[in-house]
């Protein structure tokens, strides 16, 4: 617990959600530490990924130390195999072209659900958020993964406001909804990797980070979490962090 | 909500589409606005900003458009804060990630004194396409279960496939009133090249009544005619064409130049530090003083107009 780590919370995200994408793999990528872990996984073991962003690229491989301010200017368009209208690059999701949705998060609640619009009352709001952006269609029409820092606050019972949907009431009730494919996959943190039961569709801790203990999980989530034979990931490497250095050489997103 | 066809048609009949010229100034084609108008924005958050339209509306004090745009950045601000819009219709709306949430649109919409109606990326971009088709709606399978959905309320409508029986969601198409879209090339007869990243202009083009083109030069028909597959935006969706060379500086044209990062870090800065203060002086300074748009870019600098330049055409190094 005392031990010096040489990484930051945002590196040890990136880190650990590159690691679970696969080579081969679909993944639309949002902007900050998804962008950059996808980017990552390219570079690391999965130079087959193809990654789709919101402003209609198809496939791109950014360039190190020019990181988009967001999915939607040219640098995201670096090499990529094609450019098409942001609604059509959206469709691909609908249609079923995407393994993965890859966003981060402000506040999730146990069922995955997702808020990025209003903290408090959707009529008079304590902060209006920026909104869902395409947030909503990934978590609608793909399996999501959502990387975030572990905080109570972020972590709650129940989400103000659902703008992406995750498992809704749990069960079946998100393909009740109308939404019967997707779903929330994976949730990485700077404490612990998180997935779902398969049958309550509430979220659980699957794994550890270095240094990290169960209680300090529980301590820091706004409900009572579950888990699942518990294991430890292991630490960030030498060459993950060397690599993502050189990605973020001014620490944009990994700061 | 929704344009009767009826209508939509005879709109469309009526207006000159002969292969005219059309070239005018900021100030004429801001005329062509008119208050209270439903006005579509083309580019997404800091690309393609149609930044010299809204500089002219702005100064012409034009009020209460409701604009809509794929996702609204800085100019947001802009457009709350000197009146021309209480309104903004968007799927996301802060300057950038790498900047935080606004806190103008937090200030405006926190306090009720502007609206922020939030609908999904896909939804927004669907609802032009369903404008530009001609077709009063677009089944979707998108917002379904969420909180964006219900509080849009019954502005979309729930449908059982009649094929399937899946269940669907069916969104409103949307017809501007004016689409206000900025490019790298057009001719004076409104032909329109668009490099790069298209987002959702060509719909935008297609689904609104007039289009005001903005354009970093102007080039000729012939031109135009020796790469005719280069042509996004036909002449006959377009009613200005308005010649302005970094007309969306301090954002970005593809392949020309990249945001003004220091100017747009300053924005932040005093935006945060005292919202209303900031976009206030920001407008005063930027906005109303300058006599030309040549003096607005001279106030953005010299310096950062080179940097943006070179981080632009970077894009075609290699």
């Amino acid at each position: 617990m005392t031990e010096r780590k040489n990484y930051t919370a945002s590196e040890l995200l990136a880190v650990m959600s590159a690691r679970i994408l696969h080579d081969g793999q679909v993944v639309f990528a949002g902007v900050g530490v998804p962008l950059l872990a996808a980017t990552l996984a390219q570079r690391l073991h999965a130079p087959g990924l193809t990654i789709l962003f919101e402003g209609g690229v198809l496939g791109p491989f950014v360039v190190p130390g020019q990181l988009p301010p967001s999915t939607n200017e040219q640098r995201c368009t670096r090499r990529a195999n094609m450019l098409l209208p942001i609604t059509d690059v959206l469709l691909l999701l609908q249609r079923g072209y995407v393994d993965v949705g890859f966003m981060g998060g402000a506040q999730i609640d146990k069922f995955g659900n997702l808020n990025s619009s209003y903290i408090g009352d959707v009529d008079n709001p304590k902060i209006r958020l920026p909104g869902t952006g395409g947030g909503n269609d990934i978590s609608s029409l793909t399996q999501m993964i959502v990387t975030m820092k572990h905080e109570k606050r972020r972590f709650v019972e129940k989400v103000d406001f659902i703008t992406s949907p995750g498992f809704i009431d749990g069960g079946t009730s998100r393909a009740d909804s109308g939404l019967p494919t997707g779903g929330m996959f994976k949730v990485v943190t700077d404490l612990a990797m998180l997935g779902f039961d398969p049958q309550t569709r509430e979220m659980m801790v699957e794994a550890l980070h270095p240094g990290v203990t169960l209680q300090q999980v529980r301590d820091n989530t706004g409900f009572a979490i579950k888990e699942n034979g518990v294991e430890t990931t292991m630490p960030p490497t030498d060459r993950e962090l060397s690599v993502l250095r050189v990605l973020d050489p001014e620490r944009i997103y990994t700061a | 909500m929704v344009k009767p066809y009826q209508k939509l048609r005879e709109e469309t009949t009526a207006r000159d589409r002969s292969l005219r010229e059309k070239v005018m100034s900021l100030e004429e084609a801001a005329s062509m606005v008119h208050d209270g108008d439903q006005v579509a924005l083309g580019g997404c958050t800091m690309s393609r900003t149609p930044i010299a339209m809204i500089w002219a509306l702005i100064r012409a004090g034009r009020k209460d458009l409701t604009v809509s745009r794929s996702i609204v950045s800085t100019e947001g601000d802009l457009l709350y804060a000197s009146g021309v819009s209480k309104h903004i219709v968007t799927s996301w709306f802060s300057q950038g990630i790498v900047w935080g949430i606004s806190k103008v649109m937090r200030h405006y919409t926190e306090s009720g004194a502007a609206k922020f109606e939030e609908w999904s990326h896909m939804s927004m971009g669907l609802r032009y396409r369903a404008g530009a088709m001609g077709v009063p709606f677009m089944p979707t399978r998108s917002m379904l279960g969420s909180g964006v959905r219900d509080v849009i309320g019954d502005a979309v409508q729930d449908m059982t496939c009649p094929f399937t029986g899946e269940k669907l969601l069916l969104l409103p198409a949307l017809n501007p009133d004016v689409a206000l879209i900025h490019v790298p090339r057009a001719d004076e007869y409104g032909n329109a090249h668009l490099d790069g990243l298209q987002f959702m202009d060509i719909d935008i083009a297609m689904a609104a009544k007039r289009v005001i083109l903005t354009t970093e030069r102007i080039i000729s028909n012939d031109q135009i005619r020796r790469t005719p597959d280069l042509t996004k935006i036909p002449f006959f969706t377009v009613d200005a064409v308005v010649e302005v060379p970094f007309g969306s500086a301090p954002h970005e044209c593809y392949g020309l130049y990249e945001p003004f990062f220091p100017h747009l870090d300053a924005y932040a800065k005093a935006t945060t530090r005292d919202p209303v203060a900031g976009v206030t002086d920001y407008l005063d300074r930027y906005y109303r003083e300058p006599k030309t748009w040549a003096d607005y870019l001279s106030l953005l600098g010299m310096g950062e107009m080179l940097d943006a330049a070179r981080r632009g055409r970077s894009i075609y190094n290699d």
